[in-house]
């Protein structure tokens, strides 16, 4: 694929993203400064942090003027869901090479669905993974800078837009589905999705969510592996 | 709080974070081919979407008093990602189905709901 054309397939392929990590961002800006976070500070947490309910959350645990120790917990816990997106994607990211701390570095929920999804029946190269991965972190600074920039002063009557990552997220489902033609794991996240919203506080609720998946999923595997053995004499 | 102050708590938030998004790649660096770790590949990515798509709408509150709740959190919720998915299993393309979806929830969030 000639570059210009990848770069190209990337933007469009973001493109729902940038809808989300605009006007995300741009909030996350506009938070920085009421709670009195220089501009470039807030610039910094979008360059190095890079993640979305993350920074949220540390705007807010700055503003109450939490401890270090407690801010590291915190993220932490917030972001531990992150840990099993890389185990589904050790095998993926095998010989990135150069672009491999990157992809590490970038995978928030929202890079973590394009790159599962995207790519039809062939997996995503590893560079067309890191021009989405980029890209999308790109959104999100353009869009701590606008609302840096901006204030609180919104020309364009943006309500509503961020549904654009709910959509996204529905519409990797569907791919999903087509693609795998099974129920199962659906099945088991609607189940530990809507046990989790019915249970767990929400700052918890991915996390136990996913986690539990996790594990049901492993016992999954070795029941097969059971049966497996049962019948092979 | 000063400069200094600053740039040590964003150095605390970002090693943080990319602690939880690193560990599984140092830690099980040599596993990748383990059948574990591919039977996760494969079924856990399906799963989280599935997670994201009840999380993105945990907040869905169907009445408000007694009457169908019309605000940003009610309905418009339900009937644009219907919208999505309809859009989706019909044309299925993802950009289509994206922008008609949120097309659809910006007009009800802004004309209808909120008085």
């Amino acid at each position: 694929m000639p570059k210009r054309h990848a770069w190209h397939e990337a933007s469009v392929t973001t493109l729902p993203v940038m809808f989300g990590y605009l006007p995300l961002g741009a909030a996350f800006g506009i938070l920085a400064i009421e709670v009195g976070i220089p501009a470039w500070g807030a610039l910094l947490m979008s360059l190095v942090i890079y993640a979305g309910a993350g920074q949220f959350l540390a705007v807010a645990l700055l503003a109450a003027g939490a401890g270090l120790m407690e801010v590291a917990v915190a993220t932490l816990m917030l972001n531990s869901r992150h840990l099993f997106y890389g185990l589904s994607l050790l095998k993926r990211f095998q010989g990135a090479g150069w672009r491999k701390p990157y992809l590490i570095f970038a995978l928030t929920d929202e890079t973590y669905s394009l790159l599962t999804t995207h790519g039809g029946e062939r997996d995503l190269d590893h560079a067309q993974a890191f021009r989405l991965s980029l890209l999308n972190q790109l959104w999100w600074v353009l869009g701590s800078a606008a609302g840096v920039l901006i204030g609180t002063t919104l020309t364009f009557d943006s309500r509503g837009i961020e549904f654009a990552l709910t959509a996204l997220f529905i519409v990797l489902t569907l791919e999903q589905a087509r693609r795998l033609r099974q129920w199962l794991p659906f099945a088991i996240a609607l189940a530990t999705g809507l046990g989790a919203v019915a249970l767990l506080p929400d700052r918890h609720l991915l996390l136990g969510a996913i986690g539990a998946t996790t594990l049901i999923l492993l016992a999954d595997h070795r029941r097969r592996q059971t049966q497996r053995e049962a019948l092979s004499p | 709080m000063s400069t200094a102050d600053l740039l040590v708590f964003i150095a605390v938030c970002a090693t943080a974070t990319f602690a939880t998004r690193v560990l599984p790649f140092v830690a099980l660096a040599r596993q990748a081919e383990h059948p574990l770790i591919l039977h996760l590949g494969r079924y856990l990515p399906p799963a989280v979407m599935m997670i994201l798509v009840i999380y993105a709408l945990r907040d869905f509150r169907p009445l408000t008093d007694g009457r169908l709740n019309v605000a940003p959190d009610g309905w418009p919720l339900i009937l644009a990602s219907l919208t999505v998915v309809v859009l989706h299993l019909w044309r299925r393309h993802a950009l289509l189905s994206i922008a008609g979806g949120t097309g659809a929830y910006m007009a009800m969030v802004q004309l209808g709901g909120t008085p």
